[in-house]
């Protein structure tokens, strides 16, 4: 019996729709100090999408469970970010085999196939001030909490930490990619939007995992 | 925030379903939000696509019919349109030649139209891709995602079609844009911000005595903010990066595009033209051909962009072939 199964990962998603539409107005404010002011929006209309898709018809494993949110985020999101979130659950999918549950470890491993992903689409480095400063400190964090024999809900919850510690980190960048790269130096003082829903991400994996594990 | 829609959500579906009323000879599908000149595929014709965020109207569902676009995917406002949408419109436009696909330089636009392409690819049809880059209020560098496709958006549209239209192959008209995009520079100035339909209130502030210099068409800031000035001290400061960054003197002249960014009106846009045309005279460049109105907006921002393309006698040629589309219409 591994740490991590369908209905946890279903868990997940349904959490990160939620916390998704709860923030939509700030991650659309926060893309209108730096980009195009729609950031929330279309996180929203394609998470929105994903539950539609999940209650029409509910994958029967974790790969196929991540191949559905990844094309439908691919599919209703449009922007950077639908390629983006898409990649990175397709790329989810493509790791996870169709076993009922994984180990934490596995579970880390499918989490970094798909940030590998969204860096090879976003061509993106730390520092550039993308979701990519939240995720990768989180995938360490949680890497490390694992290695020193911590439970999976306990690591996420450090991952969650790293991630926001992350988020925050990309207020002082100057933007590299993307439309806030526009701005040059006026990039610097604001909070990156894709930063800001990737740490969602994470904090919406710890608490589905602290809740339904 | 007044606006005539009904609902914010609607309003892109609506929008087409006019244009589909207005323009019979176009067909629009408006599941997928892709506009077709009604002809398509057109057999052994390279099939010209475009797309990218709603907004920007009239590009780009103006620009399909004859001798522009053969097909146009709308997004969300500002938004890229998605992979999917972009395959089906590659595959109901190819006539056997195979069909480019004219991406504006967005990071979002870039990503979907690559996903597109290798899809279409794999489906057995060949797609060549032009990115569009002509905004010098963006350092080209490896700190930024690189020029802004803007105004030159337009002149490639026409002159790619042009040369689609003449019957030429892929890769010769897949030149053609490139050349047109590498022989154009542009530089927009906002007098106000844009208001998006689903956020309801100004994308920016800009007090009544600003203006925003080296904006983009999407209400994201520019790169300066100064004091409000006079028609020919903001021709001149829109010009000035343009001249500075290519060599426009040449005896073919230049293209010079004067764009409205949605709620400029014309009288305006003609005193701004006036005052660049001052300007290239003063340089010695001398005016070949012209454009001047709302072609690549920004929604309801105030406030124009001015594009210069380098002109040759081949890229004239094409410039002046028959177009038929809703927003351009010439020797039809």
């Amino acid at each position: 019996m591994g740490d991590v199964n369908l209905s946890l990962l279903t868990g997940w998603v349904r959490e990160f729709a939620r916390a998704v539409g709860e923030n939509a107005q700030y991650l659309t404010d926060l893309d209108a100090a730096i980009g195009d002011a729609d950031h929330g929006i279309n996180m929203d209309r394609g998470m929105t999408a994903v539950l539609g898709a999940l209650d029409e018809a509910a994958p029967t494993d974790m790969s196929a469970l991540c191949k559905q949110v990844g094309m439908t985020l691919v599919k209703s999101v449009g922007g950077a970010s639908g390629p983006l979130y898409g990649t990175f659950f397709l790329r989810m999918a493509g790791a996870l085999s169709a076993d009922d549950s994984v180990a934490a470890a596995d579970f880390a491993k499918a989490l970094r196939a798909g940030v590998e992903g969204v860096v090879q689409r976003g061509r993106a480095e730390a520092g550039d001030k993308t979701m990519f400063d939240a995720l990768a400190p989180a995938l360490d964090a949680l890497d490390a909490a694992l290695a020193s024999g911590g439970g999976l809900a306990a690591a996420l919850a450090d991952a969650t930490i790293a991630a926001e510690k992350g988020r925050d980190s990309t207020e002082s960048m100057v933007a590299r990619k993307g439309r806030a790269s526009y701005l040059g130096q006026r990039s610097v003082g604001h909070v990156d939007p894709g930063a800001t829903s990737a740490a969602i991400l994470i904090a919406a994996a710890a608490s589905a995992f602290a809740t339904g594990g | 925030m007044k606006k005539l829609i009904n609902d914010p959500a609607d309003v892109i579906a609506e929008a087409l379903r006019g244009m589909a009323v207005a323009h019979p000879e176009l067909r629009i599908d408006h599941t997928n939000r892709i506009v077709y000149r009604g002809d398509a595929p057109v057999p052994g014709k390279v099939g010209v696509i475009s797309g990218g965020g709603s907004g920007h109207e009239p590009l780009h569902g103006g620009f399909v019919g004859r001798g522009m676009l053969d097909a146009a995917c709308a997004g969300e406002v500002f938004t890229s349109p998605v992979p999917d949408q972009m395959l089906e419109a590659t595959k109901n436009v190819d006539g056997g030649a195979g069909a480019l696909h004219l991406v504006k330089n967005y990071t979002g636009d870039v990503m979907n139209f690559e996903m597109a392409a290798e899809l279409a690819e794999a489906e057995g049809i060949t797609v060549e891709s032009v990115v569009v880059d002509d905004d010098v209020a963006v350092q080209d560098s490896t700190y930024t995602a690189g020029r802004r496709g803007v105004g030159a958006t337009v002149l490639v549209e026409k002159i790619a079609g042009a040369a689609a239209d003449q019957g030429r192959g892929l890769s010769d008209v897949a030149d053609v844009a490139r050349r047109v995009n590498a022989a154009s520079r542009s530089m927009g100035v906002a007098l106000t911000s844009c208001t998006v339909p689903a956020v309801g209130h100004p994308t920016f502030e800009l007090s009544e005595t600003e203006i925003e210099v080296g904006i983009g068409i999407h209400g994201e800031p520019g790169r300066q903010r100064m004091p409000m000035q006079s028609a020919r001290a903001v021709a001149e400061l829109m010009l000035e990066p343009v001249l500075a960054d290519l060599d426009f003197s040449g005896d073919d002249g230049v293209v010079l595009f004067a764009n409205s960014m949605g709620a400029t009106p014309l009288i305006e846009l003609y005193v701004m033209y006036s005052e660049f045309a001052a300007i290239l005279d003063k340089a010695g460049i001398a005016i070949a051909r012209s454009l001047v109105g709302p072609y690549i907006t920004s929604l309801d921002m105030a406030g124009c962009s001015v594009t210069l393309m380098r002109a040759d006698d081949e890229l004239l040629r094409l410039w002046d072939h028959p177009v038929n589309t809703p927003a351009l219409r010439r020797g039809c």
